[in-house]
């Protein structure tokens, strides 16, 4: 029964999301309110819906029904609970139901948090939201029904992947989905201006939180991924430039972009049409990034030449969507007129340029990420583009924009000079430089050119974050005293800190990792050791383990160091029973400033084994940056402006005149 | 100069750098880090120059998987079907290498005629071989199952 209501209320969902695209949209247009409103009924009813339809597949996997094929083809009665909830979105069709779960949610959350936007704005936001949606629900209930029944069913189901076994599985996708799904709202908002030709300031304060909680949702899902793949792929490594990563990390990118290019918009009304256009791209990016990873042409332009149906739609969409959403930027984008003026040196160029290098970056990686399959495609010689690619375009691209980074925050709108700003600047350039070449001499006892200018980059990119926010304290009238001077930075202004001192954070990770880690791999006798960057990895034994759905060898490996005990780990080779699968279990000490790390290979003999240690310092920096990144992006959507919005919209002139009349 | 024309120049101005910039590393850094795939047979006809990196897939031959007195270095040949060349790796093998697996490696030949392998990859699926391999056994003729393998976010 449970899958036919679930079949049942998606469908529902989908005439929801028709009414939810036309009627709204019509009541724009003719100016009739009560039309307006079936936009926030249908957008509820909607959300309503699919958190029916998900809980009937949620509830097909935790009673074992395989007579539903996705759920034979993706668990089983051994695996434990909290995986069975998570196998709901461990394959195609569960993760499409998630894609339209999510975005049915922030559908609901634009019309309940949009009291005080202008009705026929708010018509127009759910309306394009409406019409994702069909595509999506369409999609899942054309090519990819998760409820389609299995006859006869199956006694037993063939289990969730076993790489998906890991709790940073579980949230991964949810998170990653939120973010892409997240651009949806600032797409939305930027189709809704050009439809109606206002785009004003009102409309930027409220755009601007929705496109900051869908990029903090963006980054921990990226992040989250990372730190998967460190954890569960054995290798030691947290990011390896595969196209699946990369389409995820494109609309980050456009994304990071688009929430400086609304902080110009809004502060100095220019840069609009820039704004729109960077809005239809990220969300156009994370469609791309769904066709990439759903469609299976990743795997091989052949297989997807082969069961064209599910790729076909979504390219069809793809075209429907960027194409239908550029046609209309190209008709009328041209009437938003531009506001501030600025100089060649000002905050606005120093945007401008921080956007550039960050679509620029974006084009790069998506050029290496088509271009094999391009060549494939036409039949030309197969050929791969690995990490020395993606590094070698993507470190001189990051490197103008974190020196930016420090500069721009305390540049004067319109108009600065180099001179202010080296004053201002001199001595943190001078302090960074330093530690760039102290620090990691300090620590490892040697460097690199390239270990200097990536340290002095993170140091720069912390001071000067730090110096952005000190000096409002510091420039407080005798009369306000400390605390109230700190409590009174604007949330916005603290959020930027903050996430950029997670970039530099990130940096020292990044930069430390590839410098200094250390690894080996050798065949151990038990009892014998391995010794790594002074850390004595000794083989005590391997003896066989039990787990819920798997066996598994675990091998126990004491660390010491000069003599002292460090920690004891146990790393398992474990062979899932129902696919066969083998999989490394890495046994790994996280720490502040380094993380130890085993994984056991195979049996040489009966009493000597293959393992492999690394030494990574620092390397958590790089999650711990990116926590930082998302709490400033929260603190930035958090700012007081955002919460007494305005009740009707200010018009162009107006604010216009405020912001030309504004000094800084 | 009006101020309007001058914020547009500045606007052109940093795309053009910007997106030339992108070009221009892109193409340079194409230049030297594209890796060809080759199979063995191709390498049997002599397509690939020595010293040259490059990918090879194919099938491991069974029964043909030596470990060296190191216990840390593999012999093994990869085969199309048709031809086939013998591949030395030093290091932890993938969970999935296992004889009469599609696997795929990265590495150069050395004057020995050995492929000297710096990575091995194996996909993680029972079922699968990797598209290049697929390929690859294709053009020799030979019959081999693929199947699609799930793809996850």
């Amino acid at each position: 029964m449970a899958p036919e209501i679930g079949q049942f209320t998606l469908v529902i969902a989908l005439c929801l999301a028709i009414v939810q695209s036309v009627v709204p949209l019509i009541g724009a247009y003719r100016n009739n309110i009560s039309w307006m409103a079936v936009g926030r009924t249908a957008a509820s009813g909607q959300f309503l819906f699919l958190i029916i339809s998900f809980i009937c597949l949620t509830y097909c996997f935790l009673v074992n029904d395989f007579s539903v094929l996705y759920v034979a083809n993706n668990s089983n009665t051994k695996l434990p609970y909290y995986y069975q909830i998570s196998a709901v979105w461990g394959a195609h069709e569960g993760s499409l139901l998630l894609w339209v779960l999510c975005l049915a949610g922030w559908g609901y959350a634009v019309a309940v948090f949009s009291r005080a936007l202008p009705a026929d704005v708010i018509a127009r936001v759910l309306a394009v939201m409406g019409m994702i949606s069909i595509g999506f629900l369409l999609f899942t209930l054309l090519t990819s029904n998760p409820f389609d029944r299995l006859y006869p069913a199956a006694v037993e189901g063939r289990d969730l992947n076993p790489l998906l076994q890991d709790p940073g599985l579980v949230i991964h996708p949810p998170m990653l989905y939120m973010g892409y799904v997240g651009f949806s709202v600032a797409f939305a908002f930027a189709i809704a201006a050009l439809l109606s030709g206002k785009l004003d300031s009102a409309w930027v304060r409220w755009a601007r939180p929705w496109t900051n909680i869908a990029w903090v949702f963006l980054t921990i899902g990226i992040a989250l991924g990372s730190w998967w793949a460190y954890h569960e792929l054995g290798w030691g490594g947290w990011w390896f430039w595969d196209p699946v990563e990369n389409a995820s990390f494109m609309p980050w990118l456009v994304g990071t972009a688009l929430i400086h290019s609304l902080a110009v918009t809004e502060k100095r009304s220019t840069f609009k049409s820039w704004t729109v256009l960077l809005s239809i791209l990220a969300f156009s990016l994370s469609l791309l990034g769904t066709f990439l990873v759903r469609s299976g042409v990743l795997v091989s332009v052949h297989s997807f030449a082969a069961d064209p149906e599910r790729g076909v739609y979504i390219l069809g969409f793809l075209a429907v969507v960027i194409g239908g959403s550029l046609t209309l930027y190209a008709w009328r984008a041209s009437q938003f007129a531009s506001g501030g003026r600025f100089d060649t040196v000002s905050k606005e160029t120093m945007l401008l340029i921080n956007n550039v290098l960050l679509v620029v970056a974006m084009v790069t990686i998506l050029i290496g990420t088509l271009y094999p399959l391009f060549l494939d495609a036409l039949g030309l010689p197969k050929l791969s583009v690995g990490p020395p690619y993606f590094s070698a375009v993507f470190v001189p691209l990051m490197l103008p924009l974190v020196i930016l980074m420090g500069i721009g925050p305390i540049a004067k709108w319109r108009r600065v000079t180099f001179a202010e700003l080296f004053s201002k600047l001199k001595f943190i350039l001078l302090i960074g430089v330093v530690l760039g070449v102290v620090l990691p001499i300090a620590i490892y006892g040697s460097t690199t050119v390239m270990t200097a200018i990536g340290i002095a980059a993170g140091a720069w990119a912390v001071i000067t974050s730090m110096y952005a926010i000190a000096r409002l304290v510091i420039k407080r009238d005798s009369s306000t005293s400390l605390g109230k001077a700190i409590s009174r930075i604007p949330r916005a202004m603290m959020g930027m800190a903050v996430a950029h001192i997670g970039i530099g954070i990130f940096i020292f990770g990044v930069v430390f990792t590839s410098a200094f880690s250390d690894q080996k791999e050798a065949a151990v006798k038990i009892g014998g050791s391995v010794e790594l960057a002074g850390y004595t990895f000794t083989l005590k034994g391997v003896s066989p383990a039990q787990g819920p759905n798997y066996q598994a060898m675990r091998g126990f490996v004491n660390v010491e160091k000069d003599g002292e005990f460090v920690v004891k780990l146990f790393p398992e080779k474990r062979i899932y029973t129902v696919q066969q699968n083998p999989m490394t279990e890495a046994g790994i000490q996280t720490g502040v400033f380094r993380d130890l790390y085993v994984s056991l290979g195979e049996a040489v003999s009966a009493s000597e084994w293959g393992i492999r240690v690394y030494y990574r310092p620092f390397v958590q920096w790089i999650w711990m940056g990116t926590l930082l990144m998302a709490i400033g992006g929260i603190l930035g959507a958090m700012d007081k402006r955002y919460r007494t919005a305005p009740v009707k919209s200010d018009n162009l002139q107006n604010a216009n005149l405020k912001s030309s009349t504004a000094t800084t | 100069m009006t101020p309007k024309r001058k914020q547009r120049l500045i606007f052109v101005m940093v795309l053009i750098v910007g997106f030339g910039a992108a070009i221009g590393l892109s193409l340079f850094a194409f230049q030297k880090n594209i890796l060809y795939f080759f199979s063995p047979s191709q390498i049997a006809s002599g397509e690939v120059e020595t010293g040259q990196m490059f990918r090879l897939g194919g099938l491991v031959v069974e029964g043909s998987v030596k470990r060296e007195s190191d216990g840390i270095t593999t012999i093994f040949d990869l085969t199309d079907t048709a031809g086939s060349i013998t591949v030395s790796y030093t290091g932890l093998l993938p969970d999935l290498f296992r004889e009469g697996q599609g696997i795929v490696a990265q590495g150069k030949i050395n004057p020995q005629g050995i492929f000297v392998a710096q990575e091995v990859l194996a996909k993680h699926d029972e079922n699968y071989m990797p598209p290049e391999v697929a390929e690859a056994l294709k053009e020799a003729g030979a019959e081999h199952p693929m199947s699609i393998p799930k793809t996850t976010m």
